[in-house]
């Protein structure tokens, strides 16, 4: 992903990379996770690259987790929220897209809660694009950073288990999840009621409807949050009747292998989809996800921008 | 107005059954004479060997946003659009601002309509006022109006109480008018944007499923059966309206359907590059409902082809999928691409294209000469259009007269187009960069 074909300069979804792009991103991503452990947590590689975090749907953590890796790579970087932008004065995608481009940024982060936003952006600017969310589709780093959570814990993937728990049907992290992980040749299951489910699922992903029968056969539970929307929505009766069937508590979690991965995107609704208890117990990687999530992001940031100047 | 004689075309008039070569003379606005070895003296001669002849064709699915989105599309602009791509009738749906739901509204239209002298207008008349789905519009007395309106539409939305639907097929066989459904269960489509399955979860959309088409064909047709009324069916989209449709055929129910040529080309695997121009509703479906529509098509269980004509401004149409408006144009492209996609691939006969494009729409408007359909013959009207068939060209949307430039077929190459409309006698649209070739027993055109 380093520049060679113009595509290759941007990261809209998983499946922009090859398996040995990932490889690299993964291998990256450890090498400046180490430099997170320094007291000078800062290298100098993206010095005079200017990287704008362009969010027009509310995030913390994402949106400081690429602020924290642009920044210890040096770059400068531009927070432009629609709240307090001109979108609130009706500027559409387009002319924002042309303003950035005429300020001359080198990289543009986008999330946006409208599925394929960062396509159409790659239409209008002629820098890196990269996907910070868009809509219910993608979400690539936060597929990457899980794959090096889960390679920290379990050393290879090949023909381990990942269940996805949750609703599925509106997921991104899930979406995107799904592509890395077959690519990775993980065995991938969804679990949730049908009504949280698409009527399709990608090749290669079984169903079910029963998180106990699942547990025992997974090495990574991946509880997906389920929000409030759901709810009003008509996609299950109530929270109790979902937290009953699909929440992961200890009782459920003493079903599962010694060693399981218990992994969240975040924010948790603790007491819904995930118990507290289960949350805070040694076998989450919750906090593992949010470190390895800025050293991934630099890992992306350095090789979509830094790489294709080595000679400097 | 010189008097006009078209040499040696093809000439295909469903209204006939005809299909032969042929010497069309036009004068003082009608057809005066048709045959062979016609003379050309005092005339003037359109060397046609090689061309298609047709009767104008008629749109009976149109958005033409006036009054209320004149930036949009105009009367003038829309119409002007319509010549240029053969059609010399085209029906307009009642959405506008303020809807088309009384008499002196839908008056005013057609007459302005008639001051321009391009294609005739036949309005949709709104079935509930103000669209609003609550009470009947004076269907009646749009009917008894200059505008004689027959068809009624709450279009871009379906009529969702059932108990209303009902009383509105019941009271138009008070003068034999036809209701036509937009069948869209909102229930079940709210806040979709492309075709549930494996290309909605591919592209993390929200999503319309067959069902919710199929739900509302299903209600309407049983509606049209218990009251006797005569209904039709705008845009069906899968393949499981198509078996509804068939069934209720076969039992008799009086009810016919159209499909769009974007419905009947594309399918949900063309979106590309999240690009809005090919948001549409109904949504584009599966491959396999392309194949049923375009069986259907074939068969005659689809009765017409209509575009469903719907410009947007660039701002509204260039943007985040999820904000951008449904619609496609459709009657500058519609003749061309239908002839080049089922044609020329041996799935329809010219004939039948032209059929669905003519006489099928006329049926299911209950259109009758003098208004629309006397054919090629002698003492008709002249309203035709001369197609040409071989020569290979590229769509250009930003060339077309509709001020809506959102057309997914930008670029295509094709053939079959439209080369002369002739409305009532008088050249309307005259293909700018065409030449005539003089050339007897060449099919091949030649362009400048």
């Amino acid at each position: 992903m380093a520049g060679e074909a113009a595509e290759r300069r941007h990261l809209l979804d998983v499946d922009d990379l090859t398996r040995e792009d990932v490889e690299r991103v993964l291998e990256t991503a450890r090498s400046f996770s180490e430099v997170m452990r320094r007291p000078i947590k800062k290298v100098p590689s993206l010095r005079g690259k200017t990287v704008v975090n362009l969010f027009y749907e509310p995030s913390t953590r994402t949106r400081l987790s690429f602020e924290v890796a642009a920044k210890r790579l040096s770059a400068d970087v531009l927070n432009f929220t629609a709240s307090t932008s001109s979108v609130e004065k009706g500027e559409s995608l387009k002319d924002t897209a042309l303003t950035l481009r005429a300020m001359g940024v080198d990289a543009v982060v986008i999330r946006h809660p409208v599925a394929g936003t960062p396509w159409l952006l790659r239409r209008w600017l002629d820098v890196s694009v990269l996907n910070a969310g868009d809509g219910m589709h993608a979400h690539p780093t936060q597929a990457l950073l899980d794959l090096f959570t889960m390679r920290e814990r379990l050393g290879d993937l090949e023909g381990r288990t990942i269940a996805y728990v949750g609703d599925i049907l509106h997921s991104r992290v899930a979406r995107s999840g799904f592509k890395a992980c077959l690519a990775m040749g993980m065995r991938v299951v969804a679990v949730a009621p049908p009504t949280l489910l698409p009527p399709v699922l990608p090749e290669g992903v079984e169903v079910s409807y029963d998180l106990d029968e699942v547990i025992p056969r997974c090495d990574v539970l991946y509880m997906l949050r389920v929000q409030k929307e759901r709810l009003l929505e008509g996609r299950f009766p109530s929270p109790q009747e979902y937290s009953r069937f699909y929440q992961l508590n200890l009782e459920r979690l003493r079903a599962a292998r010694p060693g399981v991965v218990v992994m969240h995107p975040g924010p948790m609704n603790r007491g819904m989809e995930i118990a507290s208890e289960v949350a805070d117990a040694p076998h989450a990687a919750i906090t593992a996800q949010v470190a390895a999530g800025v050293a991934v992001r630099m890992a992306v940031l350095f090789l979509l921008l830094g790489m294709g100047e080595r000679g400097d | 107005m010189a008097d006009l004689l078209l040499r040696g075309a093809r000439v295909i008039d469903p209204f006939q059954g005809l299909d032969e070569v042929l010497d069309v003379a036009v004068s003082r606005g009608r057809v005066s004479e048709v045959g062979k070895g016609l003379s050309g003296e005092g005339r003037e001669v359109l060397e046609a060997e090689g061309l298609v002849l047709s009767p104008g064709f008629l749109d009976m699915h149109v958005h033409l946003r006036d009054p209320g989105r004149e930036d949009e599309e105009t009367l003038e602009s829309g119409l002007e659009a319509a010549v240029r791509g053969g059609f010399t009738a085209v029906c307009c749906m009642p959405n506008t601002d303020p809807p088309l739901d009384n008499a002196p509204l839908v008056e005013d239209l057609v007459l302005r309509a008639r001051g321009l002298g391009l294609a005739d207008l036949f309005p949709v008349g709104c079935v509930t006022r103000g669209r609003e789905g609550k009470e009947l519009a004076e269907m009646g007395l749009m009917f008894a109006s200059a505008a004689r309106v027959r068809a009624f539409s709450d279009d871009g939305d379906p009529v969702v109480d059932s108990g209303l639907m009902r009383r509105a097929l019941q009271y138009v066989r008070r003068f034999g008018g036809v209701i036509i459904s937009h069948p869209e269960d909102v229930s079940l489509s709210r806040g979709g944007q492309v075709n549930e399955g494996r290309v909605s979860f591919a592209l993390g959309l929200r999503s319309i499923p067959a069902l919710a088409e199929e739900v509302m064909v299903a209600r309407d047709l049983l509606l049209a059966e218990e009251t006797g009324a005569r209904l039709h069916l705008a845009h069906l989209s899968t393949a499981g309206s198509v078996r509804l449709l068939r069934e209720a055929k076969a039992r008799g129910v009086r009810v016919t359907a159209e499909a769009t040529p974007h419905h009947l080309v594309l399918s949900e695997l063309d979106i590309r590059d999240y690009d809005p121009v090919y948001k549409v509703n109904p949504p584009l479906r599966t491959p396999e409902d392309v194949k049923e529509l375009r069986r259907a098509l074939a068969d005659g269980t689809l009765d017409a082809v209509a575009t469903d004509h719907a410009p947007h401004s660039p701002e509204e149409k260039e943007r985040e999928f999820d904000y951008a408006p449904f619609g496609v144009v459709g009657m500058e492209s519609a003749f061309p691409v239908l002839y080049t996609q089922l044609v020329e691939k041996g799935e329809l006969g010219l004939p039948v294209l032209i059929e669905r494009l003519t006489l099928g729409p006329a049926r299911a408007l209950g259109l009758e000469p003098p208004d629309y359909g006397e054919g090629v013959r002698p003492g008709a009207r002249a309203d035709l259009v001369l197609l040409d068939t071989v020569t290979e060209w590229v769509i250009d949307a930003s060339a077309f007269a509709s001020r809506g430039k959102n057309c997914p077929f930008h670029g295509w190459k094709v053939r079959g187009r439209v080369v002369l409309t002739i409305k009532g006698g008088k050249v309307v649209y005259r293909a700018p960069d065409y030449r005539w070739s003089r050339e007897q027993g060449e099919k091949v055109r030649e362009r400048t």
